[in-house]
């Protein structure tokens, strides 16, 4: 056998092992929109190949699950986006503003200040669950937007984001700024912020998947139907004995959404947040 | 202005420089206050909480009666039988899922890596179920593995094998819990893996090559030593995840069938939020915080990351 034939024998391996593992891993996925496509009675008759094939397509799924009286489903969509939204926001000001203050504006203890942000990172977020249940509570923001959105602004992880990248940027440009007058915030916002689009970009989109998915927190503050979130939602959709699969895959999809369009438009960020989080070891 | 410029900068002892410089200082201060006041709050401050209400007698119901009891929580801990079952359960399923999981990844990460057209596609595949997140995926796989109408057991049923009680039953489910875990997570330590396996040059591979080395020696004598570090970094971070397990034994199996799913992190959600007892959920988030922390220190040590 000659070289060229093996190696040619070894990519069309290759390719049939991601086909066969590529089906196996994107197949449940496939199932829950085609399934939320379906009309509830065909849902669990189609099987084998065929439950992956949506012959009699509907939304009505989706208008139910959205537009229905008794449905609060999409109100929990909006909680979501409302306060990650609110976390994306004001999280990207305050750590950006932090990590530059500490990479360029050296006070007497930010050299300090910075190994001990560092190893708060390591705090795994559930064994302060109670006490910060308890801070929360002392403020009053008990089912209130608040409790969803400022304990999650501030974030040790994205402040080392920051400085990791502003370190990079070099030192002449500032300088030139501020030889012509410009004060440290005028240098902060015209020169380093469009010089740092990319790390503003995985910050914020690291941020928003990290508390779409948030799920053991707004359990526990947000326990009022008015600003209970989508993940804690989702799990009131089917108390009832009537379950209604095809309405729950339809919740289940729209649940995704938001984080699959990030996926599809923003990639190169998402994959390079998730990769840079190689660096803070 | 146009004298600094001429002079630049090492010259300028003048007195707005003066000013500019301490201006800065102030500036850093108040520029890190917000972060750091929210970070001391809402995460500091915590953290001292959590040991000094796991001392205490404190019921959340009845918060003006909390009292100091020494090690009294730590004690009852102990000598509580379902703190060992949840940490018997955190254990395996950590044991299990982590190598488990780092191979999977690996595996998909080296496929991708070569050079073959449907490469892109697999990549998509494959990180799919990151997208979802896991509350999404645990009620979806309730479904999935539902015993009389699940598409598993049909298929199953389909190969000629019988239904499976899946979460219904003590044996099963938390390896049904392992299984689903890894599919889920596994494409994302595969783009960590992927990034580390870009980096080999390949000319490594061509000297391995002509030295007669085949795929299976290349792998192991080029491929694992390229990415020694990324190999530390993910095994770290999937250890930490998997300690912290709670949505799925949550959402699919509330602890059960028989305690069987239990993990210490749901076993601190229960103390703390449904028996409202304050000061034992505490000292389990005390006993959760320095296992995870001992755990990474040791991993760290011998990864030698």
């Amino acid at each position: 056998m000659t070289h060229r034939t093996k190696k040619r024998i070894g990519k069309i391996g290759v390719t049939i092992a991601i086909l066969v593992l590529g089906f196996l891993f994107i197949s449940p996925l496939l199932w829950m929109i085609i399934a939320s496509l379906k009309p509830e009675t065909l849902i669990f008759k189609d099987m084998g190949l065929a439950a992956f094939i949506p012959k009699e397509m509907t939304f009505s799924n989706y208008s139910k699950i959205l537009f229905a009286e008794n449905i609060n489903f999409f109100h929990y969509m909006w909680n979501s986006l409302f306060s990650v939204g609110m976390i994306v926001l004001f999280g990207t000001i305050v750590n950006s503003l932090c990590a530059y203050a500490l990479v360029r504006l050296k006070f007497p203890g930010s050299d300090f200040i910075l190994v001990v942000i560092i190893a708060l990172y390591v705090v795994p977020f559930e064994s302060v669950l109670i006490p910060l249940y308890i801070v929360v509570n002392k403020f009053g923001w008990i089912n209130e937007f608040p409790a969803l959105v400022v304990p999650f602004v501030a974030s040790a992880f994205n402040i080392f984001l920051f400085r990791q990248f502003f370190m990079g940027i070099p030192r002449e440009l500032e300088e030139a700024a501020q030889i012509d007058g410009a004060s440290p915030l005028q240098v902060f916002w015209k020169i380093i912020v469009p010089n740092s689009k990319p790390v503003f970009a995985t910050a914020a989109i690291l941020t928003f998947v990290t508390h779409w998915s948030d799920f053991m927190w707004p359990l526990i503050v947000a326990t009022d139907d008015s600003i209970r979130t989508v993940q804690v939602g989702i799990q009131y959709l089917f108390t009832d004995n009537n379950i209604q699969y095809g309405q729950i895959m339809a919740a289940l999809t729209l649940t995704t959404i938001p984080v699959i369009l990030i996926f599809l438009f923003f990639q190169r960020y998402y994959v390079q947040g998730i990769t840079s989080s190689g660096v803070k070891g | 202005m146009e004298t600094s410029l001429v002079k630049g900068k090492s010259q300028i002892k003048g007195q707005s420089q003066m000013t500019y410089q301490r201006q800065r200082k102030w500036l850093g201060a108040i520029f890190s206050l917000p972060a750091l006041a929210l970070l001391f709050t809402f995460l500091v401050l915590p953290v001292i909480l959590a040991f000094i209400y796991s001392f205490m007698n404190y019921n959340m119901l009845n918060p003006d009666g909390k009292t100091f009891t020494g090690l009294e929580n730590y004690k009852r801990l102990f000598q509580d039988e379902v703190f060992f079952t949840a940490l018997k359960n955190t254990l395996y399923f950590t044991v299990l899922v982590v190598p488990l999981q780092c191979s999977v990844a690996l595996l998909l990460a080296i496929l991708v890596n070569k050079k073959v057209k449907v490469a892109s596609l697999g990549r998509v595949f494959f990180f799919s179920p990151v997208v979802t997140s896991m509350v999404v995926v645990a009620i979806l796989w309730t479904f999935l593995y539902n015993v009389d109408n699940g598409i598993i057991n049909n298929t199953l049923n389909f190969l000629g094998i019988n239904s499976q009680p899946f979460l219904l039953s003590p044996n099963q489910a938390m390896n049904s819990i392992i299984f689903m875990s890894i599919w889920q997570a596994a494409g994302f330590q595969m783009m960590i893996f992927l990034a580390g396996l870009k980096e080999v040059p390949d000319t490594l591979y061509e000297a391995a090559e002509i030295d007669g080395a085949n795929a299976f020696q290349k792998f192991l004598h080029v491929t694992l030593p390229s990415i020694q570090h990324v190999t530390g970094f993910v095994l770290i971070i999937t250890t930490i995840q998997a300690f912290r397990l709670f949505i799925q034994p949550y959402v699919m199996t509330n602890g059960g069938p028989s305690d069987s799913t239990k993990t210490l992190v749901f076993m601190l959600y229960e103390n703390g939020f449904q028996f409202r007892d304050v000061g034992y959920s505490s000292a389990i988030a005390v006993v959760f915080f320095l296992v995870v922390i001992l755990v990474s220190l040791i991993l760290k040590k011998v990864l030698k990351q």
